[in-house]
């Protein structure tokens, strides 16, 4: 990240010099077009850098995506006599909408679903283009006309090397600044982070399908280049096989950095022109037997380095620059607080069902501004569960939740969210790759407006400002302020809880709820803990706190609700609770 | 279109979507027992009907030097891989069962095939060379990934498929084989020919799905694969090797695979890379019973098979774009029954 902000020099430099390449005397046409394709390749590879690498969703049907945007200028230049370059909104409009609706349908679906239904339709597209008329059937569209520029034909490798390229270049910036902004940590939340995400307001299908158009967008506006640089379409570069090359070039290259879809893209095409010049005679047939080495070194890279190369180059580059936080950005606009004592949350006869388990059976209890409540009971007694419901991770049976007078039970996540109540989790959900500063942002997602296109085009930079500014406030706050650029991972477990403590302060709440925030913590930290939350009461916040450590509770609390076995069993105040029978029976067992 | 081509097709749809089930079952197991998604099952198919039709010719299979290779390869991978910990005993233990083996058996092939043996000789012959491929394949490729996510495994079998594709062309060759029918006759019944080899797809596959059924309900190591299947860990403490689970669920794979190729060789002309579209037809049946049901599977196999058949007579061309087009509804229909993805391993 911050690639281009930082060594800009340098990358300036390697950047010049790659475009002197073809100004070289001496240097063959062949070179030049083999760069040519691996540009072409790239810009596929680096959108699905984007999809799989940050995003976790896999497609082998990018391929599919290209032909799109090649046979849509195919038809219009040469059925209707388009200029190559006004067909470029029709390639990428084509190609957007068909991702779109394609991913309307396959972007919900967990994991494995996705690339199998990308095979599918990689396939099925590959015969549609092979048997419709209009497209030429097999035999495809031949004659295109190639770009010109002021008179000049972009025929030559060499005059094209710099389109190509130029694409390439702006497709990297623009996939850097997406990642490095508010969207972009949505996107890199996918993987592993996506119900804390979600909790903090991500609208998690939208994200998907928004980092789905683009990768397919990039693979269109690849098919369009193509398209007049080979001057005819057929369907075979868009089958299949082709997908499944993209995708090793994305794992080869290291499916999470996006310069490492350039390598991968460089590396296969490299290998593949030397493969087919060497095993065919090697072999004495004709056939594609490059395959089993690109299927073994696919299979290689993975169990030898699941990261894929460009950590290896990586290391050779200069070292990206630290994110700035700039003090002196303005803070964010504060909820309006609800008045001390008032009733915040009403829960009454909130019930949920597993099928014949009643995980919460008709459990009330309320919440007034201002207080820290303790939500207490053995394992298995529905806490977790009634979190769940608060938050609408689960959709409750039946019963009631309202929340500052507004009934909630039913409403989404994102949408609890944006009403003003942030959480934690008993299981830490942070992404481990990220910096802790990037993670807590997150928090903050709702209270930022910048977009996808914004951020590409970098609009979103005082924003952002102000999205890490606060962050990196509320880290501090919680004792983390040493940590901020530390990958959220390598932080010991007590310390990620109280980040994900920060990181619910970010959206600004007006009830936490905090699922056994002290689990894992020394005593010292505990006390700090304790101290933390017993500021943030007196500055108005309400606190719904799930914790078994009881001597943390009976003395920060203002009030308990005991559940046991999904039921409420007692409430009332830390020292009534202490005596009352009930209580001390279900944690204790019975006294004979 | 009359009775008759209806009937003619149904039966076509019947017998090719009794395979498809066939690979279907074979793909959920696998995929239950490992996690992984096994693409390359397909080779199996077209490795399994381009031996047969090598040992039918009187030529040496490709296969039997493959199997030669891939043993070889195991046994230098996995010493090397546990170079620290393994013992001598150990690795004399591969070489005599990964190399020593795969090298009497080529020398068998080589002594046998010359004098064209009897079809079920060749039968045995071929399941013998495509069997251990798939523990060998499990090896080679997915035993060190054991512990990665489904798309990680997924996308090394996707690897493994390039490469075997690549290597049935070597071995084989672009040219394309049909094998000698099981049962050559055909039968009238009514104005319907049946042809005897249809018979025996239906016969081999109903056995073998009843096979796998006693196999899974009735016999410890069913048992086991089906444990595995549940809860890797638990099984892992109650002393089930998942190991061996997973190179067990690839050699039904092998087995599988390699029979439905040797039972679909003589309908149709097979070549090195056929198996692809047949092995993805099961997995649309596979989808379509969310990767999780065999009976489910069974029917969606058949369901694809007549789809398949009919739409080859109403509009051949387009014939794989509606065979495949048919996975983009079944699963608008996998995300509205299960709206809530659940988090995603990472």
């Amino acid at each position: 990240m911050g690639l281009f902000s930082s060594n800009r020099a340098v990358w300036l430099g390697l950047i010049l010099a790659f475009a002197a390449i073809p100004l070289i005397p001496g240097i063959p046409d062949f070179w030049i077009t083999l760069w040519d394709y691996i540009g072409l390749y790239s810009l596929v590879a680096i959108g699905l850098v984007l999809l799989t690498g940050v995003g976790g969703m896999t497609s082998f049907g990018q391929a599919a995506f290209c032909g799109f945007g090649a046979y849509t200028t195919a038809v219009l230049t040469s059925q209707f006599g388009f200029s190559p370059w006004l067909t470029l909104p029709f390639s990428l409009a084509t190609t957007g909408l068909a991702a779109f609706l394609l991913g309307l349908v396959t972007v919900r679906l967990s994991g494995h679903f996705l690339p199998l239904g990308t095979i599918a339709w990689g396939i099925s597209i590959y015969y549609l283009f092979g048997n419709i008329e209009v497209l030429g059937r097999y035999d495809g569209i031949s004659g295109l006309p190639p770009f010109t520029f002021f008179g000049h034909s972009l025929i030559d490798a060499r005059a094209i090397f710099y389109l190509i390229w130029l694409c390439v270049l702006l497709a990297v910036i623009l996939s850097l600044n997406l990642l490095d902004s508010r969207m972009g940590r949505a996107v890199r939340a996918l993987r592993g982070g996506s119900q804390a995400a979600e909790s903090f307001g991500v609208n998690i299908p939208r994200v998907k399908l928004v980092v789905f158009v683009y990768a397919a967008l990039l693979a269109g506006l690849s098919g369009w280049l193509y398209a007049h640089m080979q001057r005819a379409v057929s369907p075979s570069p868009f089958g299949i096989n082709a997908g499944i090359e993209y995708l090793l070039m994305a794992v080869l290259g290291g499916s999470g950095y996006v310069l490492g879809g350039v390598l991968g893209a460089t590396i296969v095409i490299v290998l593949k022109d030397h493969l087919q010049n060497i095993l065919p005679k090697l072999i004495g047939a004709d056939g594609n037997f490059e395959t089993i080495v690109f299927g073994i070194l696919m299979v290689a890279v993975l169990q030898l380095s699941r990261n894929g190369l460009w950590p290896l180059v990586q290391r050779l580059l200069p070292k990206p620059a630290e994110k700035t936080v700039d003090e002196s950005a303005p803070a964010l606009a504060l909820r309006t607080m609800p008045e001390r004592g008032a009733l915040l949350l009403e829960v009454a006869k909130a019930r949920k069902q597993f099928g014949g388990l009643v995980a919460v059976n008709d459990v009330s209890f309320a919440v007034k501004a201002g207080e820290i409540v303790g939500l207490i009971g053995p394992n298995g007694a529905g806490k977790s569960t009634t979190f769940n419901l608060l938050t609408g991770v689960l959709a409750a049976t039946s019963g009631s939740i309202r929340y500052r007078g507004e009934d909630i039970a039913g409403l989404k996540a994102e949408a609890i969210a944006a009403r003003g109540i942030a959480r934690t989790f008993q299981h830490v959900k942070l992404v481990g790759s990220m910096s802790l500063l990037e993670n807590v942002a997150i928090g903050a997602h709702l209270r930022s407006g910048a977009g996808v296109l914004g951020s590409m085009l970098r609009l979103d930079r005082t924003d952002e400002a102000r999205l890490l500014r606060e962050a990196a406030r509320q880290l501090t706050r919680v004792g983390l302020g040493a940590h901020l650029h530390k990958p959220a991972a390598s932080l010991a477990l007590g310390q990620q809880r109280i980040a994900e403590i920060a990181r619910a302060l970010c959206l600004d709440p007006a009830l936490l709820l905090l699922d056994e925030p002290a689990a894992g913590l020394r005593f010292a930290e505990k006390q700090q803990l304790a101290e933390l939350l017993s500021q943030l009461r007196s500055e108005g916040m309400s606190v719904l706190l799930v914790e078994h450590d009881m001597d943390f509770v009976m003395k920060l609390t203002n009030h308990l609700v005991v559940l046991d076995f999904g039921e409420k069993i007692a409430e009332g105040s830390p020292a009534e609770i202490s005596v009352n029978p009930v209580v001390l029976e279900a944690y204790l067992g019975g006294v004979e | 279109m009359n009775a008759t081509i209806a009937l003619y097709l149904a039966q076509d749809g019947i017998i090719n979507g009794a395979i498809y089930a066939l690979l279907g079952v074979t793909l959920v197991l696998v995929f239950a027992v490992t996690r992984v998604i096994f693409v390359p099952q397909g080779e199996f198919v077209a490795w399994g009907a381009l031996t047969l039709a090598a040992l039918d010719a009187g030529s040496v299979p490709g296969t039997a030097w493959l199997l030669v290779v891939m043993g070889i390869a195991a046994t230098v991978l996995d010493t090397l891989r546990q170079s620290k910990t393994i013992t001598l005993h150990a690795i004399g233990g591969m070489v005599v069962k990964d190399i020593a083996l795969p090298v009497l058996l080529l020398l068998a092939v080589q002594a046998i095939a010359p004098g064209k043996p009897a079809l079920w000789i060749s039968v045995l012959l071929t399941l013998a060379l495509i069997i251990p491929m798939g523990p060998l394949v499990y090896r080679l490729a997915f035993q060190p990934l054991a512990d990665a996510t489904v798309l990680t495994l997924f996308i090394a079998a996707i690897g493994v498929h390039f490469a075997l594709i690549g290597l049935g062309l070597v071995f084989f060759g672009a040219e394309g084989f049909r094998t000698t029918p099981f049962i050559a006759e055909t039968f009238r019944v009514g104005v319907l020919a049946i042809k005897g080899q249809s018979l025996a797809v239906l016969g081999v596959t109903a056995m073998l799905l009843a096979g796998l059924y006693l196999f899974f309900e009735r016999t410890m190591l069913g048992k086991a694969l089906r444990a595995t299947a549940v809860n890797r860990l638990g099984a892992r403490l109650v002393g089930i090797p998942v190991r061996s689970t997973g190179r067990i669920a690839f050699a039904l794979a092998a087995a599988i695979g390699a029979l439905s190729g040797m039972l679909i060789g003589s309908l149709t002309t097979i070549y090195y890379d056929s198996g692809f579209l047949i092995g993805l037809k099961g997995f649309v049946a596979a989808i379509a019973a969310g990767l999780a049901s065999y009976p489910l599977t069974v029917m969606a196999a058949l369901g694809v098979g007549l789809l398949e058949a009919f739409s080859a007579f109403f509009a051949s061309a387009f014939k794989e774009v509606i065979v495949f087009s048919i996975i983009i509804p079944l699963l608008i229909w996998r995300s509205l029954k299960a709206p809530h993805s659940d988090e995603e391993e990472e």
